[in-house]
């Protein structure tokens, strides 16, 4: 139920996103262009032009240097903003961790793109992929309205979990697809955020600290292992974060994952960002010829909600995971992998087959959707298939 | 009296620097180097450090040597963190966080390696956004941090281990940057050349840089006892002979003008500072090379004397 009524917007992800940045208004923002992800920095750099926010705006000479940036403001206290993709994510891998580790709450946003070799400007997860183990948090949108809310809410997570959360759209796809974006007014985004209260302060210099010392094999285990307990805090902190926003203004935003049509279904599949949009289609024309297929959609991946999936996923058949992603390590994509490792505990669990698809923002069709259904389907019947398929591919 | 003049009572009064117990080499210089920088300065200071020899044996958690606010993130990267501090002070002051009149000098710290490779980019990023701070440059010549591999600062001829003076080659092939006329070349409002055995001159640039709004760069030398292969007691003589030579100058360009800072009463021969370092014995026989040196070491300091007094930005 609607509180009230929501000023509508026509918005591109990347659209959705800079107008998110504007109302909340940060103290900082260091950014480098990087397709697909440009138009955020550089709508926001109008905003900064125009004095619509009062935001310093740091254009760097790279992405390392933009990450560096956030970490020296946002260490000094300041509420800092950056957005990023593909082999951006990738020379801010080292800062990442760091950014994490200092405990900064920066929020990036990304916009999905492969990496290279061969270069590709188009969609998918290989990016996000790689900065998976660097203590970020990551969120990742399907469509832009889902973009919008989440850029507010994952500062007042961020800044309450003292962790860095990236929030993650498929580039092009969601980044530059239009959609109605119910929007706040600036007043209640800023009511919500409210202002940042730092852990700590670089630039206090009554009461001087060091930050980023050299920790050896006395300390830095120890310092891990507090970090690992943040995480774990984290969890808590979104699903309360994202409570009140639902409660506030009359949304039904997922926390950890969204569950379509999962009541009565026997088999399952899984995914994340854009593609559950397609899921969602074909599962409402499978259902017609009854096949009995619910769809589990992964919104916060880091921290990875484990607990929530082992529950949600046991009573199906057969379940398909849908990874935008290869490891490489010939095991099959990051979401599978992980799945089977919450799977693992219980006694009987469903059979999990992985799915790659979309490397290169290949299209991810109705007729590939239908296709997963069909071989999730024909699994529950006990066809057996290779671990990895490769969907909407020329083999 | 000039507008940056202090005191030495003074400043031996104010006497800021790292605490004892730091694990910097016997004999190391950049103690001295850090302790003349902070008690430079009238303001509060907040110091971003690369990695580095300075950052690994000053804050060994849970210890650390630093009485100021400091911070290391990463190796490349100190000229971004501190643009980001700096950011971050100017965006509280605007919006009423901070008093307008507060003061603080933002100081970043960077070996040779962060300053001439590594953190190039960065730093000269920084620079062309006019982000107000001091970089002082501690400049040993070589990764010494890792165990002395060759820098883009090593000098020609040097023994290192990744330039090691063998049967065949004489050590480092190439010259080293000119970092300083690097930095110049951005249209810096303050750059300088510095040494710590001239160390009323050098207190003097920085509090003069410390005057000067935007980025300022200070490359002060930093010998190395295990690095360049001499006694513990002897820094501050080989930065001296450096200087004396003509090696290494003192000079300041402010807004464009070059100003040599210290002219040596008699120049002596580059040949009696090499020939006080382990790193360039393999050359002391070889006149030819020794030559090849001091030619460099002349042409430059030519062009210094031709350019000082002069504008050129």
């Amino acid at each position: 139920m609607k509180l009230k009524n929501l000023k509508k917007l026509a918005l591109t992800g990347n659209e959705a996103a800079a107008y998110a940045m504007k109302q909340i208004n940060p103290d900082v923002v260091a950014a480098y262009p990087i397709t697909p992800s440009t138009e955020i920095v550089q709508i926001f750099s109008k905003y900064v032009a125009d004095g619509e926010v009062d935001t310093e705006f740091v254009p760097v000479e790279s992405e390392h240097s933009a990450m560096s940036v956030c970490i020296g403001a946002s260490a000094a206290g300041a509420r800092v903003m950056t957005a990023t993709a593909s082999q951006g994510l990738a020379l801010m891998h080292e800062m990442l961790y760091i950014a994490s580790s200092l405990r900064l709450p920066i929020v990036m946003v990304v916009g999905n793109r492969a990496l290279s070799a061969p270069i590709n400007i188009h969609a998918d997860h290989s990016d996000a992929m790689g900065s998976r183990d660097s203590g970020w948090m990551q969120m990742f949108c399907e469509n832009p309205n889902e973009v919008y809310h989440t850029v507010i809410m994952a500062v007042k997570i961020a800044e309450k979990a003292n962790l860095p959360c990236m929030v993650e759209m498929d580039g092009f796809i969601t980044t530059h697809e239009m959609e109605m974006v119910e929007t706040l007014d600036d007043k209640e985004v800023q009511e919500f955020v409210k202002k940042r209260i730092p852990l700590y302060s670089v630039l206090n210099v009554e009461e001087p600290i060091t930050i980023g010392a050299l920790d050896l094999f006395d300390y830095y285990f120890e310092h891990k292992r507090g970090q690992v307990e943040a995480v774990f805090k984290a969890k808590k902190i979104i699903s309360e974060v994202v409570k009140e926003y639902n409660t506030k203004f009359g949304f039904n935003f997922p926390d950890f994952v969204e569950e379509y049509e999962t009541e009565d279904a026997e088999i399952c599949v899984v995914a994340m960002s854009s593609a559950a949009g397609t899921l969602k289609e074909a599962i409402d024309l499978k259902r017609e010829s009854g096949i009995k297929i619910g769809l589990i959609r992964i919104k916060t991946f880091r921290p990875f909600p484990y607990e929530i999936l082992r529950e949600r996923l046991r009573k199906f058949k057969a379940v398909g995971v849908m990874d935008r992603a290869e490891t490489m390590s010939t095991l099959g994509g990051p979401l599978s992998i992980e799945i089977k490792a919450s799977l693992y505990p219980l006694d009987k669990k469903p059979v999990i087959q992985n799915f790659i698809f979309g490397l290169g923002g290949r299209e991810f069709s109705l007729e590939d959707a239908f296709h997963v259904i069909e071989i999730i389907e024909n699994i529950k019947k006990g066809k057996k298939y290779d671990d990895v398929l490769y969907i909407g591919i020329r083999e | 009296m000039k507008k940056n003049f202090i005191s030495l009572k003074e400043l031996s009064e104010r006497n800021i620097g790292l605490a004892p117990g730091h694990r910097a080499c016997a004999g190391c210089p950049f103690p001295s180097i850090v302790r003349m920088v902070l008690s430079a300065s009238d303001n509060p200071v907040v110091v971003a450090n690369a990695t580095g020899c300075l950052e690994v044996t000053s804050t060994i958690f849970p210890y650390s040597a630093w009485p100021v606010p400091w911070i290391h993130s990463a190796f490349e990267n100190v000229a971004a963190t501190i643009a980001g501090i700096e950011t971050a002070f100017r965006v509280f002051k605007k919006r009423g966080i901070i008093p307008e009149n507060k003061k603080i000098n933002f100081i970043a710290f960077g070996g040779d390696g962060a300053t001439y490779d590594i953190g190039l980019q960065a730093l000269s990023g920084a620079i062309e956004r006019g982000h107000n701070f001091l970089y002082i440059l501690y400049d040993n010549q070589a990764y010494m941090n890792t165990g002395i591999q060759r820098s883009s600062a090593t000098p020609f001829g040097a023994n290192t281990t990744t330039s090691p003076a063998g049967k065949v080659i004489p050590g480092k092939l190439q010259d080293r940057k000119d970092i300083t006329e690097i930095i110049a070349a951005h249209g810096t409002p303050y750059v300088a050349q510095a040494s710590p055995s001239h160390f009323y001159d050098f207190i003097s640039k920085i509090r003069k840089a410390f005057e000067i709004k935007g980025p300022k760069f200070i490359a002060v030398l930093s010998p190395c006892v295990p690095g360049w292969g001499y006694r513990e007691n002897e820094s501050i003589e080989i930065a001296k002979l450096a200087v004396e030579t003509c090696f290494w100058p003192l000079y300041e360009i402010e807004h464009g003008v070059y100003k040599l800072t210290y002219k040596p009463a008699k120049k002596l021969p580059v040949r009696i500072w090499l020939e006080k370092q382990e790193r360039f014995k393999h050359l002391i026989n070889r006149e030819e090379l020794i030559t090849e040196i001091q030619k460099k070491v002349d042409e430059k300091w030519e062009r210094l004397l031709n350019l000082d007094g002069k504008k050129i930005f």
